[in-house]
């Protein structure tokens, strides 16, 4: 590990000695191995020995884990600790950040994500997502959903296109609330209503992933609650990859539950378990609100 | 004393009084337990102090400086002897002049007639009164001025807000300023332009079809009548600066596509500054590469494949300001561009769309507003365009579409009525204010167009 790295726990050392606790080893060792029930046996995706650079840095350290098919899986850990950058390896969204690069081998359904051939584009129409901020495009309700059916061929005729817009916006229990101003601005929509309308977006070109990179950061808790709510009931038909700095929302939504710190993955475990008996001390610091 | 001089005493005065009212409210300050029990910091009272030092005296310089060289003139015409008052506005210039020349000791004494040698003496003990006058008010304004608000200084007193007023309404007086120019060169224009509308009506100069603005000098010259059909000129200039949008605006647009969304970092740090090195070229040498290389190089062209393009060609003048506009178009969509949040493009991106489906179906809706915007100022910046189609475009007044050739504009036509020897008041001069005024109107039109635009786009979208 380079001596930069080394920098960051003996940080958070010098925290928790600060606020009076017992001095209690917080960094992760060079042998760090994932405890816990990384793999599953009804995987959509497979990561094996991730590692992600931007320019020299190292945002994520040998991670290798499962995401089970419809199945919701949360991803905790403090900030920085690389979960959304792990996240964006999964539709190759970090093709576009200047000087990242990924190493290790990534598939869905046995098909390599970062092989030459693979076409990025029909891959991100399988691997939907949804981002921290509501970022709806600045045109009507209507054209947001038909966005991906439009650039994907998906619909031949106009009323082919409607019912997808309707079906989208209905599975993201919006449709009651647009459905007479299908051709208002979506900008002009509350917060939450902006962050459904573009999970509708995301499920319009049914993909078989959602990632969600903190999609209720930026929501009051009503709005959370109605998110949370649609993705329980996504999980029936999609597979979710859900990043939160929230625990209780981890807690609430999620299947599995996996650990990151500092890059590297420290446990995945059933939801329930992650919160009642961590098996690592990490965790453990983490979900008792010792640091993060 | 001279202007500048009182200026600079002034200024010191001020300073000077900066120095007082701080030291003193510093001297209030200190049985009092520290400049925490002022109101305000201790410079805001020296400012204070300052402004009303300099500032009362400033405004009676400036206006002194004004009217006293009209007030002094008008004395000395009207105490003139009965046998040279002037009769009309020109002998009465004239006259001023010879008696400012002979009063600056410029025209020499010798022969002139004694009336005119007393003027001059009366003109310079009056010029020697006002300085003095002028500079005893100063300072006395200013020493009052100064001395008052040094008085006034307590620790109840409060400076700061007092302070920021007077900042406040100097900000005011110098926007007023820039609005009150504006509106004196257009009434400037606009009645040169109605004097112009008395001797040509201005139904004939909006929709008239011919332009020949030669006007007979002597009454007997012939053939010379004058038309004002302001027509062509504006079609010709639409011409022109058609040619220059068609070209500017896709490689303009184009090009800052590419710079915003595509290039590197490297790539751009190179780019961005080289296409801007167009901006910097003076328009006149645009001109003669026009002139000299562009036009004939078209002509050449033109004859070797049979077609007959004039070597004034509104093609050869538009393409070159095309290219002047390019980095003007670029460098506002790229700014515009640029301000598109990241996170469209990722929301984009997500959803499988490739890099130019976003560019098209997000980016470019979201930056419509300033781009257009952009276009509209391009446009305006087109019109009024003048160095390269005085060059490049001709002077024949010709009511024509096509752009091979060669065809006048207006603003060619506005050089061409101002340069040379004519009278001032002749219709051939005054259609030169008439000509900018529509131009003026044109472009102001342009603006609102292009602002009602933007401001439809941005309702729509935020």
């Amino acid at each position: 590990m380079s001596p930069a790295n080394t920098d960051k726990p003996s940080m958070l050392k010098k925290a928790a000695a600060a606020k009076g606790m017992p001095m209690q080893n917080l960094e992760v060792d060079d042998h760090q191995v994932t405890v816990g029930q990384s793999f599953s046996d009804n995987a959509k995706m497979t990561m094996r020995n991730i590692n992600v650079f931007y320019g020299d840095n190292q945002a994520i350290h040998d991670v290798s884990i499962d995401i089970a098919k419809n199945q919701v899986i949360a991803m905790i850990g403090p900030s920085g600790c690389g979960k959304s950058t792990f996240l964006r390896t999964l539709n190759r969204m970090n093709d576009t950040v200047e000087g990242c690069r990924v190493e290790g081998d990534i598939r869905m359904d046995g098909e390599n994500l970062y092989a030459p051939k693979l076409d990025v584009v029909e891959l991100r129409a399988r691997v939907g997502m949804v981002f921290q901020k509501p970022n709806p495009f600045p045109k009507s309700i209507y054209d947001n959903v038909a966005y991906g059916a439009k650039i994907h061929g998906l619909a031949d005729t106009r009323v082919d296109l409607d019912e997808i817009v309707e079906n989208s916006l209905r599975k993201a229990s919006l449709w009651k609330e647009v459905k007479e101003r299908l051709h208002q601005p979506g900008t002009g929509l509350s917060g939450g209503q902006q962050q459904r309308l573009c999970i509708a977006r995301a499920i319009a070109v049914s993909p078989e992933v959602i990632l969600m990179d903190e999609p209720c950061s930026a929501l009051d808790p009503i709005a959370t609650a109605r998110i949370e709510e649609l993705i329980k009931e996504l999980s029936e038909n999609f597979t979710i990859a859900i990043v939160t700095h929230s625990m209780q929302q981890a807690a609430r939504v999620s299947h599995r539950t996996a650990y990151f710190h500092l890059g590297k993955l420290i446990e995945v475990n059933p939801t329930e378990q992650v919160f009642t008996m961590p098996q690592h001390r990490l965790t453990e610091a983490y979900i008792t609100g010792r640091f993060g | 004393m001279q202007a500048t001089n009182i200026l600079i005493l002034l200024l010191s005065l001020g300073a000077v009084a900066f120095y007082l009212g701080r030291s003193r409210s510093l001297a209030i300050a200190a049985p009092l337990g520290g400049i925490r029990k002022l109101h305000s910091l201790p410079s805001y009272y020296g400012m204070h102090t300052a402004l009303w030092c300099g500032l009362p005296s400033l405004v009676l310089l400036g206006l002194w400086l004004m009217f006293d060289q009209p007030v002094i003139n008008s004395v000395v015409i009207s105490s003139l002897a009965a046998d040279i008052t002037p009769i009309d506005t020109a002998s009465y210039n004239l006259l001023l002049n010879k008696i400012d020349n002979l009063a600056q000791g410029i025209l020499p004494r010798k022969g002139q007639s004694d009336s005119l040698i007393a003027a001059a003496d009366h003109m310079v003990s009056l010029k020697q009164i006002s300085r003095w006058s002028l500079t005893a008010l100063s300072l006395a304004l200013s020493t009052t001025g100064l001395f008052w608000a040094w008085r006034k200084i307590g620790s109840e007193f409060r400076a700061r807000p007092a302070v920021e007023k007077v900042i406040q309404n100097l900000l005011l007086a110098c926007a007023c300023l820039a609005i009150f120019t504006t509106l004196g060169i257009v009434l400037s224009v606009l009645f040169e332009s109605i004097q112009f509308f008395r001797s040509v009506p201005i139904y004939d100069f909006v929709f008239g079809l011919d332009w020949s603005p030669q006007t007979a000098i002597r009454e007997d010259q012939v053939g010379s009548s004058g038309s004002f059909g302001a027509v062509p000129l504006f079609v010709g200039t639409l011409l022109v600066s058609a040619v220059a949008m068609f070209i500017a605006v896709p490689i303009g647009l184009m090009s800052a596509i590419y710079l915003a969304e595509y290039a590197s970092k490297n790539v751009r740090s190179v780019a961005k500054p080289a296409l801007e090195v167009l901006a910097g070229i003076p328009t006149v040498v645009y001109g003669f590469f026009a002139a000299l290389t562009v036009a004939p190089f078209l002509r050449d062209l033109g004859a070797s494949v049979g077609l007959s393009i004039s070597s004034e060609s509104a093609l050869a003048a538009g393409g070159v300001m095309g290219i002047m506009i390019i980095p003007f178009i670029s460098s506002l969509a790229d700014d515009v561009i640029t301000a598109v949040p990241q996170s469209m493009r990722d929301g984009s991106l997500a959803m499988g769309a490739t890099r130019s489906e976003t560019v098209r179906r997000v980016v470019i809706p979201a930056a419509l507003p300033g781009i257009v915007g952009g276009i509209m100022l391009a446009v305006s910046r087109a019109i009024g365009e003048t160095m390269i189609v005085v060059m490049a475009a001709g002077m024949a007044a010709k009511l024509t579409a096509n752009p091979l050739e060669s065809v006048t504009t207006v603003t060619v036509q506005i050089v061409t009525l101002l340069t040379g020897d004519q009278e001032f008041d002749s219709p051939k001069t005054l259609a030169a204010f008439a000509l900018g005024l529509m131009l003026f109107i044109v472009t102001l039109l342009l603006n609102i167009f292009a602002l009602h635009i933007v401001k439809k786009y941005r309702e729509q979208y935020e």
